[in-house]
């Protein structure tokens, strides 16, 4: 059984052939796999196992760790209200009720169409700009409540194109040409300093 | 360019000053993070002078500038890059730019504003001590700081400046941008690398104290912070001296200052080391130009979330480390968050207390334990159900992370003399102890408004239990 679809399967290759060891693509596949239906299934879990040569209960070890990854279904914008400090000492907490009210759902829920999941979060390194909230992991500074209802609303709208939907973390993915590429070499197959280093002068120092 | 202490409209955070500009000076720009703009301001040529020299020569205009790691612990990078063990290849070099201790923001900043001078950087630390690939690791939330690296990446890959033969020369290496997920605890180093193992992000026990000696598939590796790294292009282009030249001599440079809370005008700063004090960055015109509504002061986390508490008697201290550890703090990662007056001080501890327990890894018993508690009991105390007996339980289960005496700050009123920083641990890295402090610093400096939280409440319930020996 396969998840990712061919593209990204070509995509998966070329993210593993950059490590030295094929595990630590583990998160970046974890991504893509996001980026492909919008959650983790158990389905990607099996598949990234067998790319990265590890068994899929690995994989959910390692998934289940970080945050950002959802492994249930999740709306097509996550709404990532922080509430550490600096935002909740210029009105944090009053911004997620409203956001609740706003939504008619609590904190940790997705709407019932499927449009919004609304999170509390931390520190999301705008601090100045408090308080603060980011929609799959784009920033909205200094967001008052009115700000919130119009975004709400910009968002609802299906013609909005802006914001691409969750799972979607970077537009712009990087490539290394073929021609230009070192190449990630295993640990265990290299014992030599690289051309430019002189071996002599580091043994001696 | 812009005018002084004026707002940058494309650098949403960012204030321009008039001080030395070492790693901000492209941010006026609007397309500072192009490789068009970065090459006719002078991008890469820190790089093509490294090329001139030989690597040790690099090393040591590295060492001699004493370039202060800017993520937290300020170690000296020349010297961390000297704990390579000879003869141990490969190497690796890993890009810290996992940033999201509270409070802090200037790698973000330098990664979406200028992210080809942090490859600059990158390269440059490459060539000098032999490391043969380089990762650099983005915060996962931050997808516009990916977009802008991607783009980097891909556009000095284009133009020849990584990969094979970079520049023509021997110099071969590849960049590799790695995705963050989500996990605070993985800006410590050793997280840092079990993430990019593809592991659970657990910090790693210690000893061996640095990467350098054991790191990235058990090999040398370097984990160098973005702002750290993003000095190199500037020191190579103009020597170590013109850098000592800026600060103080054991903190030359400048540093970035993200200063938030309630000040007038909140911001990030690129700061003169050393000799700037708090004063001048929440009180100076060109700065934050004091606090909202021009209200008193009420305290100040002087280095990120993690850092013990100061007060106004605090205030002159400059930015320098061997100045600010005996009155009982951190610089850390450089960021202010400012209390006023009217700040509810119980309140203000509990959204940081909560941060730390909510991100420790669960490695360590004390923290994913005591964090936890000290969440719940602090929840109890600001919602005013707490007992007068639960501000002893706080310290009692903040004891259990941090054994002894907690460092604090001196303050002239209530008769405290600083215990200095820093403190001793139960855990392998900072994350429990940090929950602790915001806590300790809160009871220790403003008792009275925990006291008035309790006040009333009996301590009912509550069984003292002795165990018989």
């Amino acid at each position: 059984m396969t998840f990712f679809t061919e593209e990204n399967l070509e995509l998966a290759h070329e993210i593993i052939g950059r490590y030295p060891k094929q595990r630590s693509a583990m998160i970046p596949l974890l991504h893509l796999a996001q980026e492909q239906a919008g959650w983790v299934t158990e389905e990607a879990m099996k598949q990234i196992g067998v790319l990265v040569g590890t068994s899929s209960a690995e994989v959910l070890g390692t998934c289940s760790f970080y945050e950002m990854f959802k492994r249930h279904e999740v709306g097509k914008y996550v709404v990532n209200i922080c509430t550490t400090m600096s935002c909740a000492l210029l009105g944090a907490e009053e911004l997620l009720e409203h956001a609740e009210t706003r939504l008619g759902i609590k904190a940790g829920s997705t709407t019932s169409d499927g449009l919004f999941t609304l999170e509390g979060a931390e520190c999301q390194a705008a601090c100045t700009e408090a308080p603060c909230l980011q929609v799959n992991y784009r920033h909205q500074y200094r967001v008052t409540p009115s700000d919130f209802d119009q975004l709400i609303d910009e968002l609802a709208d299906p013609n909005n194109e802006e914001t691409p939907r969750h799972g979607v973390l970077a537009q712009i993915r990087q490539h290394i040409p073929v021609e230009r590429s070192v190449g990630a070499v295993h640990p265990d197959l290299v014992n030599v300093p690289p051309v430019w280093i002189e071996e002599k002068k580091e043994a001696n120092s | 360019m812009t005018e002084l202490g004026i707002p940058i409209p494309h650098a949403p955070g960012f204030i321009a000053n008039k001080t030395p500009r070492i790693v901000t000076s492209r941010f006026d720009y609007e397309d500072s993070f192009t490789i068009e703009r970065y090459e006719e301001t002078g991008g890469y040529q820190g790089l093509r002078t490294a090329l001139s020299k030989t690597p040790e020569a690099v090393h040591g205009e590295v060492r001699d500038a004493s370039l202060l790691g800017r993520g937290g612990a300020g170690f000296p990078a020349g010297v961390k890059w000297g704990f390579c063990p000879p003869g141990v290849w490969p190497r690796y070099l890993v890009v810290n730019g996992d940033e999201s201790e509270p409070g802090t923001y200037k790698d973000r900043l330098l990664m979406e504003l200028d992210p080809h001078q942090l490859i600059e950087g990158c390269l440059i630390a490459c060539y000098a001590i032999g490391l043969s690939q380089c990762f650099l690791y983005v915060r996962g939330e931050m997808a516009v700081a990916q977009e802008r690296i991607a783009q980097a990446l891909n556009e000095a890959y284009a133009a020849g400046y990584i990969g094979k033969n970079i520049l023509g020369t021997e110099l071969s290496v590849d960049i590799v941008l790695h995705w963050g997920a989500g996990a605070y605890v993985v800006g410590e180093e050793t997280a840092l690398i079990e993430s990019l193992e593809g592991n659970r992000g657990m910090p790693r026990l210690k000893p061996p104290y640095f990467p350098a000696s054991i790191g990235l598939y058990g090999q040398p590796t370097i984990v160098n912070n973005v702002e750290t790294l993003s000095n190199l292009p500037w020191i190579l282009s103009n020597g170590s001296e013109a850098f000592k030249a800026i600060g103080t001599e054991t903190s030359p440079g400048t540093r970035m200052v993200a200063v938030s809370g309630h000040v007038k005008r909140p911001g990030v700063y690129e700061i003169v080391n050393g000799t700037t004090t708090f004063r001048d960055l929440i009180y100076g015109e060109t700065m934050c130009g004091g606090i909202r509504n021009d209200a008193a002061l009420k305290a100040f986390v002087p280095g990120g979330g993690s850092a013990p508490w100061f007060t106004a008697d605090q205030l002159d201290l400059p930015f320098e480390a061997s100045q600010v550890g005996p009155e009982g703090s951190m610089l850390g990662s450089g960021a202010i968050m400012v209390m006023d007056e009217t700040t509810d001080i119980p309140a203000a501890a509990l959204t940081l207390t909560k941060f730390y327990a909510h991100e420790s890894c669960g490695k360590c018993v004390p923290c994913r334990e005591g964090g936890t508690w000290l969440e719940q009991i602090m929840r109890r105390v600001v919602n005013g159900s707490g007992t007068k007996r639960d501000l002893d339980l706080l310290i009692e289960v903040g004891e259990t992370i941090c054994p002894g005496d907690f460092p604090h700050a001196s303050n002239k009123e209530k008769g405290l003399s600083a215990v200095p920083f820093p403190y001793k641990m139960t855990t392998i890295c900072f994350v429990g102890p940090s929950a602790f402090a915001p806590v300790h610093s809160a009871l220790t400096l403003f008792r009275e408004e925990f006291e008035a939280k309790v006040a009333g409440n009996s301590d009912r319930n509550y069984v003292e239990v002795t165990i018989n020996a």
